[in-house]
Formats: structure tokens, C-alpha cells, sequence
């Protein structure tokens, strides 16, 4: 296990920056940009010195200003992922992945049998011999990937990975990283401003904002309920966390069954989510008829008016999670005549629920 | 289907064809006045095989002198982004524009007998000016900016984010150096050592300055050329082709390196 404490000043680009991250754990930081979301990262790599603060990681401190101690990037233990995987063009894939073992001191047969792993894990044994050129965008991210943990560093930052690459793409590089990211204890840094990163990969959000932290809390609280500009700007959905029981179908900790499209192949047994729109919500007094697919009882914790659209937000979920929202229009609300306290059935069409897979469940 | 450009206006071939034809134009004259029967006899007399030898010892020396000293140099004004770098790049590329024969001067008075740092030199028994070390020297003082340039370009291009991730990856700054940054720069180092290699090998004006015109000496390609042009002009037609044929070797070789790059083996 290795928790990253970071606490950094730097002036002239204005950040005053302090969070944590557990062993094990991902931490998805989101801003808009030039909120010095790529300079908390490069703080943690070495890549730059701050005016003030310091840098843990486990019991080893990577950057102590006041004690005038900034270990060189090499020394850190920490891995760096871009948006540009920089494979180095003169290796093979194979040879990449085996740098980082060869330059810890392993010998070169045993350093290409544990790259040869690592490229097993993140499915790309059969590319091992040929050169970056010769690979896809994707392949490239994910050997990429399969480098940064070969060399097993304690921390892993991940600066916008998937930005720029198509959806299926996306797909398969998110499911590697779910796979083998937080392996080992290891605490990771994802820097993104896409939900869907945040939603599959990450354990906590923090938002950035102006170079300082604008809020900070578990991907689920923070992204229903964002207390932040840029939160509520990119977030704001509902989410239902459970575990899937079939092609399509989630079973909430409380029981409720959700029907929706999986966003990817995905097995039963395995922990995901559905998310929807506030939009996508509909509010009832009674049972409806007809029976929609995806129907819970809620109660009415908020009413809340955005200027001719209603916030009606349900009670806390059963089992944990923030209460669930609905954006309905003033004359609903007013035919409904919902107050706080009341009970209400809450429903959304199967089409309008994505179900995504996360990296561990509600229940856990 | 065929992309059709915009294209260059029509006037604009003329010129083109005047200039491509004033290049051509005098190799094809001196082609046709060679003396092909007696060719392999001129140019493998004693002193033209004296001479191309003495050229390339000299011009294989220079350029790895210049990959010794080049190189440093092209990295240090690549990652450089302070005063007395910008200062120092046009120092550098001086020799570049300079007429050959101030170089040689330049260089008389450098290491020269009575030179600024030959007297010294001369003083603890070494003696420079007018051996085939001053042939070296004068062909390494006009080549090395050749190296520099294409070098730091390289540099440049290649950037530092591979060495990044390199560091990221655990390698010691040395490591990152042999491992990653050396073998990125190879294309700019083959290209780089190719141009020091053929500008060094048709260096005049330098090396008879500092260095004088004896046979096996400091005698080069070039000055027996220019030698032979008086009492035998077949032979100096003759080694003349000889040249031209080096350089020609040496510059697809070059480009041939230049279209393949990184794509792959």
C-alpha cells in the first residue's frame, strides 16, 4: 500500500493544492482547463518544483521544500501515462515495456519475460515484436499502459489518456486500465474531464478550479450532487451503483432491478452502474400503468424551481448513494403539488439508462 | 482519379530549367572530356592514389572529430535557451559562411608556429601547421557547423518527452542517454556525419592555407586536382570524375537514409 499526500504551492501559476490518495485507490481530478490540473501532476512526477509543500508517497517523501529535498523523476517511483503513449519509436513493443524492468537492473531475458506479462495482461501478446509505427492508436495506449506498469511504480498519473481516441478505442483502453491500474495497492491519479473516465475508473473526485480544490468527495456524491461550478457543468446524472444480473439488467444494493444498454460486453456478476439524465426522469404520484421498465419509490427530499424547470431530488438511495433527481417542467410540478416528505414513483425508460462497469461495487 | 494542384504558374519552369541545366550542364562537359582509355591509368598514378588516400584518412578523421565535438555541441545549443546560447549558435555556424580561405588564415594564426595557442604548442615539440593534422583541423573547422546544424534540428524535433518517460520508467539520466535520446538522434547523426564527410572531402581553400600542398602530406583530392590542372589536364579531368562520383555516393546514400527514417525495418 502506498497513500500519495500532496500539498504544493505555486504562485506563478496560481495553484494552493492539498489531497490524498490511498493505497489501491484512483483519484479522478477534473477542471476545466488551465485550472492546473497538468501541473499537480507533473508536482508528483518532479517535473515541477513547487514554491512551497510536500510530497509523500507511503513512508517516502518525493519533494520537501522546506528540508530541500526533490528527488529527480527517476527516483520517484512514479508513472506518468499521456495522451501521446510515446512509445519510443526505435523498440519494439515487446522492448518498450521491458525498459522499465532493464532499467531497475533486471537482466535482459528476464526483463523482456516480465514485459511479455504485462503485455499478456493488457492483451497484446501478439504485437510484442512489431515496432510503435506498426501499431494502432489503441494498441499503442496499450502497450503504453503495460510500460508504465512494468516498471511498478508506487503512483500512477494518468493525464488525459483517452482524449482524441474513438469510442471503441476508449473502451478497451478503460478496460485495461480498470484491470490493472490499482493492482497492487498502487494509488493512481487520473486527470480527465470525461464523466465516463470518472465513472469507470475512479473511487474520488476532486474538482479544480482556479488552482485550488472546489470540491472533493466519492465519484458518486460529487457527481449527482455537484456543490461546484464545473461540477454541476459536466456532471449532474443520476447514478444507481450494483452489480449486473444478466444482458442489460442491474440489481441496486436495495434490489431494484435497472434495465438499460451496456455500454460495453460486459458479464454478470461483474460491478457497474447506471447512469441517466435528470431529464430522462419522470415523477408520479401513483404506480403508473403500463409498467415501464425501470420504476422505484423514492422520497421527495427536494423541490427545488431552475427558472421553469423543476429539481425534484429523491431521499438518499437505499444501501448508500445520493438521492436520485428529476427534471420535470413547473406545470407538472404544479399538477403533482410535491413537497418535501412526500412519496413519489420515479421512473425512466430502459433507452435512456447506460449501464457502465466501475472498478468495484456499492457493496464492498 | 488524379489530385490536381493549383500548380505554379507556367513562367516559373523557365528559370527552373536555366538553373537545373547550369548544374548539369558543366558535370555532362566534364564528362565528355574525360579520356576514358587512359582513366584507370590517371587516376592509379602514384599521386592521385597518394592523394585520394591522404583525402580519405583525412576526411574519416575529421568527421569522427566532429561527431566527438559536434555533437555536445548540437545538444547544448538544442536544450540551451539562455543569452550566451543564442550568442554562441551564430559563433558556431560562422565557419559555415565563411570563405574558406579566411578560415585557413584564421586558423594559421590559432595553431600556427607563431600562432596564439601554437606557440605554446610549438614550445612542448607539437607542430601543426603544414602536417596532415593541419589538413584535419582545416577540414573539421569548415565541416563541424555541417554536423551542428543537422543535429540540433534533430534535437529539437525529438523533443524531451520521450526522455520523460524515460525518467518516469526509472532510467538515470545516463541510461536515458544511451538508451533513448542517442538513438532517436541516429537519423540527424547519419545525415549530420554524411554532410561534415563530403564537405570535408572537398575542403581547398582551408587546407592549403594552413596546411600547404605535399605530396602524401597534406596534398588532398582536391588540391592535386587543382595541381594537375596545369601540367596535366587529362589527370585532373579524371580525378575531378573521382570526386564527383564520391560525392554523389555520399549524398544518395543520405537521401536514400532520409526517406526510410523510423517506419520500420
Amino acid at each position: 500500500m502506498a497513500d500519495l499526500q500532496l500539498a504544493a504551492k505555486v504562485a506563478d501559476r496560481g495553484l494552493d493544492l492539498e489531497f490524498s490518495v490511498a493505497g489501491g485507490e484512483v483519484l479522478a481530478i477534473l477542471g476545466p482547463n488551465g485550472a492546473g490540473k497538468s501541473s499537480a501532476a507533473h508536482i508528483v512526477a518532479g517535473l515541477l518544483r513547487p514554491d512551497s509543500g510536500t510530497v509523500r508517497v507511503g513512508g517516502r517523501t518525493l519533494t520537501d521544500i522546506a528540508a530541500n529535498i526533490q528527488l529527480a523523476p527517476h527516483q520517484r517511483r512514479v508513472g506518468l501515462l499521456l495522451q501521446d503513449p510515446l512509445l519510443f519509436p526505435h523498440l519494439t513493443a515487446v522492448e518498450n515495456v521491458a525498459f522499465g524492468p532493464r532499467a531497475r537492473g533486471v537482466g535482459r531475458r528476464g526483463s523482456i519475460d516480465i514485459a511479455m506479462r504485462w503485455l499478456n495482461d493488457v492483451g497484446l501478446s501478439d504485437v510484442a515484436q512489431l515496432r510503435p509505427a506498426q501499431l494502432s492508436g489503441g494498441q499503442a495506449q496499450r502497450v503504453a499502459i503495460a510500460r508504465a506498469l512494468a516498471a511498478e511504480p508506487d503512483v500512477l498519473l494518468i493525464d488525459e489518456p483517452l482524449a482524441g481516441v474513438d469510442i471503441a478505442v476508449a473502451t478497451a483502453i478503460r478496460g485495461a486500465l480498470r484491470r490493472v491500474a490499482t493492482a497492487q495497492g498502487r494509488s493512481t491519479v487520473l486527470i480527465t474531464h470525461d464523466l465516463l473516465d470518472v465513472i469507470t475508473l475512479a473511487d474520488n473526485v476532486l474538482v479544480l478550479e482556479s488552482g485550488t480544490v472546489a470540491e472533493f468527495g466519492p465519484v458518486a456524491d460529487v457527481l449527482t450532487s455537484p456543490r461546484s461550478q464545473f461540477g454541476a457543468r459536466v456532471a449532474g446524472v443520476n447514478l444507481v451503483r450494483g452489480i449486473l444480473v444478466g444482458r442489460g439488467v442491474l440489481r441496486s444494493p436495495s434490489g431494484t432491478l435497472w434495465h438499460g444498454t451496456m455500454s460495453e460486453d460486459l458479464e454478470s456478476g461483474q460491478p457497474a452502474v447506471a447512469v441517466f439524465l435528470p431529464t430522462a426522469v419522470a415523477v408520479y404520484r401513483e404506480l403508473p400503468h403500463g409498467s415501464p421498465r425501470n420504476i422505484t419509490q423514492a422520497i421527495v427530499a427536494e423541490v427545488a424551481d431552475a427558472g421553469g424547470i423543476v429539481r425534484v431530488r429523491g431521499g438518499e438511495q437505499p444501501g448508500g448513494g445520493a438521492g436520485l433527481a428529476a427534471d420535470i417542467t413547473a406545470a407538472a410540478a404544479a399538477d403533482l403539488r410535491l413537497a418535501s416528505g412526500d412519496e413519489v414513483w420515479l421512473s425512466v425508460k430502459a433507452t435512456e439508462v447506460t449501464l457502465h462497469p466501475t472498478s468495484r461495487s456499492a457493496v464492498d | 482519379m488524379r489530385v490536381t494542384n493549383p500548380g505554379l504558374p507556367r513562367w516559373m519552369y523557365v528559370p527552373a530549367s536555366v538553373g537545373a541545366a547550369f548544374v548539369v550542364l558543366p558535370l555532362i562537359a566534364m564528362a565528355v572530356r574525360v579520356d576514358w582509355t587512359h582513366f584507370w591509368p590517371l587516376i592509379t598514378s602514384s599521386s592521385s592514389q597518394a592523394a585520394l588516400l591522404l583525402s580519405l584518412r583525412t576526411a574519416t578523421a575529421s568527421t569522427v572529430l566532429c561527431l566527438l565535438l559536434g555533437v555536445p555541441m548540437a545538444l547544448t545549443l538544442a536544450h540551451g535557451t539562455g543569452a550566451l546560447t543564442r550568442l554562441l549558435r551564430p559563433m558556431v555556424l560562422l565557419p559555415l559562411v565563411l570563405p574558406p580561405v579566411v578560415g585557413g588564415i584564421a586558423l594559421l594564426y590559432a595553431f600556427g608556429r607563431l600562432g596564439l595557442l601554437g606557440q605554446y604548442l610549438d614550445a612542448a615539440g607539437m607542430r601543426i601547421a603544414f602536417t596532415t593534422t593541419a589538413v584535419v583541423l582545416a577540414q573539421t573547422f569548415v565541416s563541424l557547423p555541417f554536423l551542428v546544424i543537422a543535429l540540433e534540428g534533430a534535437a529539437r524535433t525529438s523533443g524531451s518527452d520521450y526522455d520523460v518517460v524515460a525518467a518516469t520508467l526509472g532510467a538515470r539520466p545516463s541510461v536515458v542517454w544511451w538508451r533513448v535520446s542517442l538513438p532517436l538522434l541516429t537519423p540527424g547523426l547519419i545525415s549530420g556525419s554524411v554532410l561534415a564527410f563530403a564537405r570535408s572531402l572537398g575542403e581547398f581553400g582551408a587546407t592549403l592555407t594552413f596546411a600547404g600542398s605535399r605530396e602524401g602530406v597534406t596534398r588532398t583530392l582536391p588540391l592535386e586536382v587543382y595541381l594537375q590542372r596545369e601540367s596535366d589536364p587529362d589527370a585532373a579531368v579524371a580525378l575531378s570524375i573521382l570526386l564527383v562520383a564520391l560525392a554523389a555516393v555520399v549524398v544518395l546514400s543520405l537521401g536514400a537514409r532520409r526517406l526510410t527514417g523510423w517506419s520500420g525495418r
